[in-house]
């Protein structure tokens, strides 16, 4: 156990080209679909704290129960999209990076979703009677909610990243784990585990931890979180 | 620039849940001075001026600007009585009525600073809304009122959880207010604001206007015996 940790920090400083491609992969897919469903399901959260429709509760507990999606059986929904007989299958997609950002939209957009619903549904109890009095329209009120709310919601998107950052199941069954081409880290530590190289699975496997840290800290340093004296 | 006033209310109410709140009630608002919206817990000051205002929907009769209400609510403003916060910093929580209104970030923070010196906000300008005290709270609630240059201003007991430093500066903002032509109408449970401020004094009882008159006219000798206990201090059921 002991070695296998030595010999992972050697292989991270290593500066490996394989190693740092699988990084760097990893690192795209999961950004794009960080930022992709943030862009849907940041307003779709607002949208839906500040409207009130028909079969609004029932939309709001789905969107909820969509929270726990299984990961391969999103895999499988985007695979039989994008497979040459699938209805999206002419865009030669699958086994594509762009089919992993996918699979991965598809799981975060609804926990995106649902946590800023609650954040902004709160803030909206607040704020209500102001922005009525000062007769905002719609799209001012969610964007007012969204940016006041913005510290919360980036802890929303950060759950999201949690999320995309670690996911195996879909990303497999969609991006195939190719080599030089859709092997990210999570795909790539249980390919090597499997073949038993368990030094290199726990280099990726502390990488994989070093990166959700950093970005994770990174995000707070932009966005000014935790500071004395702020909101 | 067309007057939204005055306001007529015929037959005015409103509910919620079922349950009557305010009304029927008949009253028309016109221009110039204070009118202060006075009378025991429950009796409806807070529905009838969010019922004026637009807060509140006339469940029967009608309530009528004299333009028409897209108007009529571009110039008009609200102050709560527990002073609503929005997650800025005191600049950016006064110029955001005027970012609303389409004007330009810089020129919507300019009016802002100046708004603050005005108010005494000057030194506040980068601190936290949320993290002000409450006199201060209110006095941003006001200016973030007022910088706008509504023509009708709404107060729901502005100065209910303040000393009486805060309470005095406020009602100084508010007197500058009128002055400066604003027509305002703001509810109070304290008597002594109440003579120091109205013009006019509309007396809620039990939803509805029990009494309404010149201030003077109403302190010296008011008509129902309600009124008549409740500006002695007695108690009014």
């Amino acid at each position: 156990m002991a070695q296998g940790f030595l010999d992972a920090w050697a292989l991270v400083f290593s500066f490996d080209v394989d190693l740092y491609e699988i990084i760097f992969l990893s690192l795209r897919v999961t950004i794009s679909a960080v930022i992709i469903a943030a862009l849907i399901g940041l307003p779709l959260g607002a949208w839906l704290a500040v409207n009130r429709f028909y079969l609004r509760r029932y939309v709001i507990a789905v969107l909820n129960a969509l929270m726990g999606l299984p990961p391969v059986v999103v895999g499988l929904f985007v695979y039989m999209l994008l497979s040459r007989s699938g209805p999206l299958g002419g865009f030669g997609l699958l086994f594509s990076p762009g089919a992993m950002i996918i699979a991965q939209v598809i799981i975060i957009t609804p926990l995106i979703a649902s946590l800023s619903h609650q954040t902004i549904r709160d803030l909206w109890a607040e704020y209500h009677d102001l922005l009525i009095s000062m007769n905002t329209t719609r799209a001012q009120r969610i964007m007012a909610l969204l940016w006041d709310g913005r510290r919360a919601l980036l802890t929303a998107t950060l759950a999201g990243l949690g999320r995309a950052i670690g996911e195996v199941g879909a990303i497999m069954i969609v991006g195939g784990n190719i080599e030089h081409s859709t092997r990210v880290l999570t795909t790539a530590i249980a390919l090597e585990t499997g073949k038993g190289n368990f030094a290199f699975a726990m280099g990726l496997g502390l990488v994989l931890i070093a990166l959700a840290i950093i970005i994770n800290l990174m995000i707070h340093m932009i966005g000014k979180t935790e500071r004395a004296g702020t909101w | 620039m067309v007057s939204i006033l005055p306001l007529k209310l015929t037959a005015a109410t409103a509910h919620m849940r079922g349950k009557r709140l305010v009304g029927p009630v008949d009253f028309t608002l016109g221009s110039g001075g204070m009118t202060l919206v006075i009378g025991p817990n429950g009796a409806g000051k807070t529905t009838l001026l969010r019922l004026m205002h637009g807060l509140q929907r006339c469940s029967g009769g009608a309530l009528i600007w004299a333009v028409p209400d897209v108007e009529a609510r571009q110039s008009q403003a609200f102050v709560f009585q527990a002073p609503i916060m929005m997650r800025r910093r005191v600049i950016d929580s006064l110029a955001y009525p005027l970012r609303l209104r389409g004007m330009a970030k810089r020129a919507a923070r300019g009016r802002a600073q100046e708004c603050a010196q005005r108010f005494g906000l000057e030194d506040l300008l980068s601190s936290w809304a949320p993290m002000l005290s409450g006199g201060e709270k209110q006095k941003l609630s006001l200016a973030r009122a007022l910088i706008v240059e509504p023509e009708v201003l709404f107060l729901d007991e502005p100065c209910a959880n303040l000393d009486g430093s805060a309470t005095r500066e406020i009602e100084a903002i508010l007197l500058a207010a009128k002055a400066a032509g604003t027509r305002i109408v703001m509810s109070t449970h304290d008597m002594g604001q109440a003579k120091r401020l109205a013009d006019d004094v509309i007396f809620m009882h039990k939803g509805l206007m029990h009494e309404t008159g010149v201030a003077a006219e109403f302190f010296a000798t008011p008509l129902t015996p309600e009124a008549r206990a409740f500006i002695k201090g007695d108690i009014v059921e």
